[in-house]
């Protein structure tokens, strides 16, 4: 079996994985990074989504030897300390989940189209997000959490500026 | 209303474990010394067994145990029990075949489950069911519903037509003759689709045996882990309640699909004992699909009858009603009590019939999805009702307002059984016209027009009945249990409250509306209140969530709970403050003797109860722990009006919802903000079902939609941001919270609306009906129909 060296949150990671383990099996399983949902089995519903290398993808869509040397942040590794990321706390702030179970794949894909497009129109929202369903919200808040993280990090940055 | 307290929008306080990842879903556990197991399915819809071979799966890599129903069936166990007994109008009762855990002598749906394979890793288990050798001899299948009942093969062969139940409400004679005499009868063949819940998060199961204590634990997916331990315990297994504990920790939504017992959980719970280790089912995606319960599958005929000014003098209804290949445990209920009932809606109408037939066929069971019922009753009467305005040529908002129950026509009783204790409609039906922009539609749709678009508005006034239910009256019209709520309200000596309810929350957001409730009760912090769920062995008993029944059911015992802390904490604060408990006032956390200024604090009360060291103690235990059972009086009676707005793109057939605004009287309101939040979802799944959603079959009974590939559910880009408005509404008279319910409001209400307006928006091709789900091809083919018919 190949042995995998990544980093996961900022703290490096090993471990020996099969060549046809899921990297969602070995942040679930080996790492006990649970976090990360697993919805389906045809890489449709987003609850699984994570970063690597700074990209937003779909771990149950991803071998875990794939990620060798990669640098992966999960739901887990999102705030920093106790402080919400913008994306986390505006999830809350306008109601934007319900059951929890679609909420971080749906919080790490929001927060990647936002490093990516800081001021999104609501279609572009819509659009992004289209490859996580969620059943519980309908949408409406959880594009309502977006547009609120949008202002806000926009904020931040023109106080750091 | 204080910030905290019943009627503030309080942010939820579940949310924090959520948005970080923290959350503890069932498939988050895992035991020391677990197995996996692998269910093997039938690969098809209906087939003897000749024989299983399982010896070379048995000696596979891995596997610790296989078992088949022959093994469970030598070991006792009952089959997966149905909660419901329906009774025929013919007086006999429904035909109830048995539902083994795992198949035996025949598979009757595509995924029935035939062979568990228990090993270390769930990958040797999936190797190993690939070795077992099903010898089966396929039998024709039985999937349509009208053929079904015309003879030929039979699902069970205690109903060789296939025929569940023949049921009937309402008074037959008197609605033929106001049909016979009628000015006009709209007439209209419904189909409500079948649908799949797709909760989010698959079912989960573990099943843990403690050889030492004799005691079983299920850990599992459940809306309502009591009823799992009740069902499982006592009609599968023979497990005594005291010796099974059931926990359903965060469950990833459920929209019924997790209220029933389902033959998995019984498996791992009863195989665990087998190989004195925990087993664990993780349900797939795949799985789910054919083998959680599925949601609404009804045809039916109606005609709906008016005098000549315009006023509905009867309705009658014929249904059949798909049960799958065997009794889910709520499912013969869901056609019948949760539909025929609600056939008056929100209008006076005199006579009311209905029939309806409930099918077996070899599909997966079919049972409560949000709304359950309901959804099918309101979508027969809002179609029809639309499909009235437009032959009549009057307005469907006016047809509806001309038709409602008047406010002082309350309490309504309506033709099918059901008293409806308050409402007012016509403010739902402005609100919803004001927040459309109805009176300007007609200037939208030209201008659509000019564009080469054409815009349908469509209005649906719903009603629906909630917390679920009298336990008497349930259980005259066949519940196999009752249907209150239980809450114990635990004061801690230092004053904070634990809540042990009975209701689950998988997505409600019951740890910050109960403990609302509990703030604005007992004039503490919310912080300080902590909201129990989803564990029999920590909760005195519940019957779960379902029904939209959380608030009005469970709220209510949980009410009756803090009334009973409250009253006992005068008694202590009466000893203290040396007055008569008559003449103490509890108020914003305090006890005060009446017109004075002698008061002691909530707090001071807690303590006092657990160090009684100045204490009634002659009269009086100490401690600060109540319970409550409420049984509801009544059903609640939600209702509201949708309005949908839609333009489809003549050339491909495609409908985009342009805007979409819900009116609703929940009665009074704990939290606004989730309230919305259940509207929202609930349209959703109402679009869904209206314009994509569909369980589809072959004819050899086999599962078309078995994936998110071929299964359509709405994603964010298919919707719009909606307009909802929660009315101040008309308060339930029969519980203390005046409360209604408003889970399921968004899925009953919503197709209705979505389809009036899809038809208003066709009207012009003289297309009156288009079937739900409204694809592209479906609205293309019926456009493309037209001209070529007009022109033969």
């Amino acid at each position: 079996m190949p042995t995998i060296s990544l980093q996961v949150n900022g703290k490096t990671v090993s471990g020996e994985v099969q060549g046809n383990t899921l990297l969602t099996d070995f942040l679930r399983q080996n790492l006990g990074l649970t976090g990360t949902h697993v919805g389906c089995d045809t890489s449709q519903c987003g609850a699984c989504v994570i970063h690597v290398n700074g990209d937003s993808i779909k771990a149950c869509t991803m071998l875990a030897a794939q990620a060798d040397n990669a640098s992966v942040t999960t739901i887990e590794g999102l705030s920093q300390g106790d402080d919400l990321h913008p994306v986390q706390a505006a999830f809350r702030e306008a109601h934007g989940l319900q059951c929890g179970f679609c909420t971080p794949g749906m919080i790490m894909s929001a927060a990647d189209l936002l490093s990516k497009n800081p001021n999104p129109s609501e279609a572009e929202i819509r659009s992004w997000l289209s490859g996580n369903l969620c059943r519980c919200t309908g949408y409406h808040n959880i594009v309502k959490a977006v547009q609120i993280a949008a202002g806000q990090m926009s904020g931040q940055r023109i106080a750091a500026e | 209303m204080t910030a905290q307290g019943i009627g503030a929008a309080v942010k939820r306080r579940e949310d924090f474990r959520f948005i970080k990842g923290d959350g503890k879903y069932t498939d988050d556990i895992n035991l020391p010394n677990q197995t996996y197991c692998y269910f093997l399915r039938s690969p098809v819809a209906h087939a003897a067994i000749r024989n299983i071979d399982i010896s070379a799966a048995q000696s596979a890599p891995g596997v610790v145990a296989v078992f088949t129903g022959a093994d469970v069936d030598a070991s006792g166990a009952g089959g997966v029990p149905c909660g419901w007994l329906v009774t025929s109008r013919d007086g006999n009762p429904m035909k109830e075949p048995k539902h083994p855990i795992l198949a035996v002598g025949k598979v009757r749906h595509v995924g029935d489950p035939v062979v568990a394979v228990i090993a270390e890793t769930l990958e040797q288990a999936r190797n190993a069911s690939e070795l077992v050798q099903m010898d089966l001899d396929e039998l024709p299948a039985v999937v349509n519903m009208k053929s079904a009942l015309q003879g030929g093969s039979s699902v069970h062969e205690e109903a060789a037509d296939n025929l569940c139940f023949d049921w009937e409400l309402g008074d037959q004679a008197a609605t033929d003759a106001a049909l016979a005499g009628a000015a006009h009868v709209t007439k209209l063949d419904l189909v409500n689709n079948r649908l799949i819940p797709n909760a989010m998060e698959p079912r989960v199961a573990i099943g843990q045996y403690a050889p030492g204590t004799e005691d079983y634990t299920l850990y599992t997916t459940s809306q309502n882990p009591h009823v799992i331990r009740l069902l499982m315990g006592a009609f599968v297994l023979s497990i005594p309640e005291h010796k099974l504990r059931v926990y359903a920790p965060d469950v990833g939504g459920g929209f019924g699909s997790k209220i029933y017992h389902y033959a998995e959980e019984a498996l791992v719970t009863w195989a665990s004992k087998h190989i004195r280790r925990p087993v664990k089912w993780t349900s797939d995606r795949s799985e789910a699909f054919m083998s959680d319960a599925h949601g609404r599958d009804h045809l039916s005929h109606v005609e709906m009858a008016f005098d000549a000014d315009n006023r509905i003098i009867a309705l009658k209804c014929e249904t059949l009603a798909n049960m799958g290949a065997y009794l889910s445990t709520f499912a013969p209920c869901i056609p019948t009590w949760l539909h025929g009932t609600l056939l008056a809606g929100q209008y006076v109408t005199p006579a009311i019939y209905t029939n309806v037939k409930a099918v077996f066929t070899n599909t997966v069971p079919v049972d409560a999805y949000r709304g359950a019922g309901r959804p099918e009753a309101t979508y027969i009467l809002e179609r029809t009702i639309s499909k009235a305005a437009q032959e009549l040529g009057v307005d469907q908002a006016e047809l509806r307002r001309k038709n409602f129950i008047q406010p002082n026509q309350f309490p309504y009783q309506t033709p099918v059984a059901v008293v409806y204790d308050t409402g007012d409609y016509e403010p739902a039906l402005n609100k919803a016209m004001e927040l459309a922009d109805y009176a300007a539609f007609e200037q939208r749709r030209a201008e659509a027009k000019s564009r080469g678009k054409l815009r349908g508005i469509g209005v649906a006034s719903y009603i629906e009945a909630c917390g679920i239910a009298p336990s008497s009256l349930v259980g005259a019209l066949g519940a196999r249990a009752g249907l209150y709520e239980a809450a114990t309200v635990r004061v801690n000596p230092t004053g904070s409250v634990s809540v042990l309810t009975g209701s689950h929350s998988h997505g409600q957001g019951h740890e910050t509306t109960f403990a609302q409730v509990v703030a604005d009760k007992l004039g503490i912090d919310i912080g300080n209140v902590d909201i129990v769920h989803g564990d029999t062995d920590k909760i005195p008993f519940g019957m779960g969530t379902y029904g939209s029944r959380s608030i009005a059911v469970g709220g209510s015992a949980l009410v009756n709970a803090l009334d009973k802390v409250i009253e006992k904490g005068k008694k202590i604060a009466a000893h203290l403050l040396e007055a008569s408990a008559d003449d103490i006032e509890f108020a914003n956390g305090a006890y005060t003797v009446k017109g004075t200024d002698k008061s002691k604090a909530f707090g001071d009360i807690a303590l006092t109860a657990y160090v009684p060291h100045q204490y009634p103690i002659e009269t009086l235990e100490p401690g600060l722990e109540e319970t409550a059972f409420y049984d509801p009086k009544n059903f609640t009676y939600p209702a509201g009006t949708y309005i949908c707005e839609v333009e489809i793109d003549p050339q491909t057939g495609s409908t985009q919802i342009v805007s979409f605004s819900a009116a609703d009287d929940f009665g009074n309101v704990i939290n606004p903000m989730i309230v919305e939040g259940q509207v929202h979802g609930g349209v959703v799944q109402g679009v869904g079902q209206a314009l994509m959603e569909n369980a589809v079959y072959d004819d050899n009974g086999q599962l078309l939609t078995g994936s998110y590939m071929d299964y359509t559910m709405p994603r964010a880009d298919d919707v719009p941001s909606f307009k909802v408005a929660t009315l101040a509404g008309t308060p339930c008279t029969h519980n203390p919270l005046g409360v209604k319910g408003c889970g399921e409001a968004g899925a009953i209400g919503a197709p209705p609306a979505v389809i009036n307006a899809i038809v208003d928006a066709l009207k012009e091709y003289g297309i009156d009906h288009i079937d739900m789900p409204a694809t592209p091809e479906k609205i293309w083919r019926a456009i493309n129909a037209q001209p070529r018919m007009a022109a033969e």
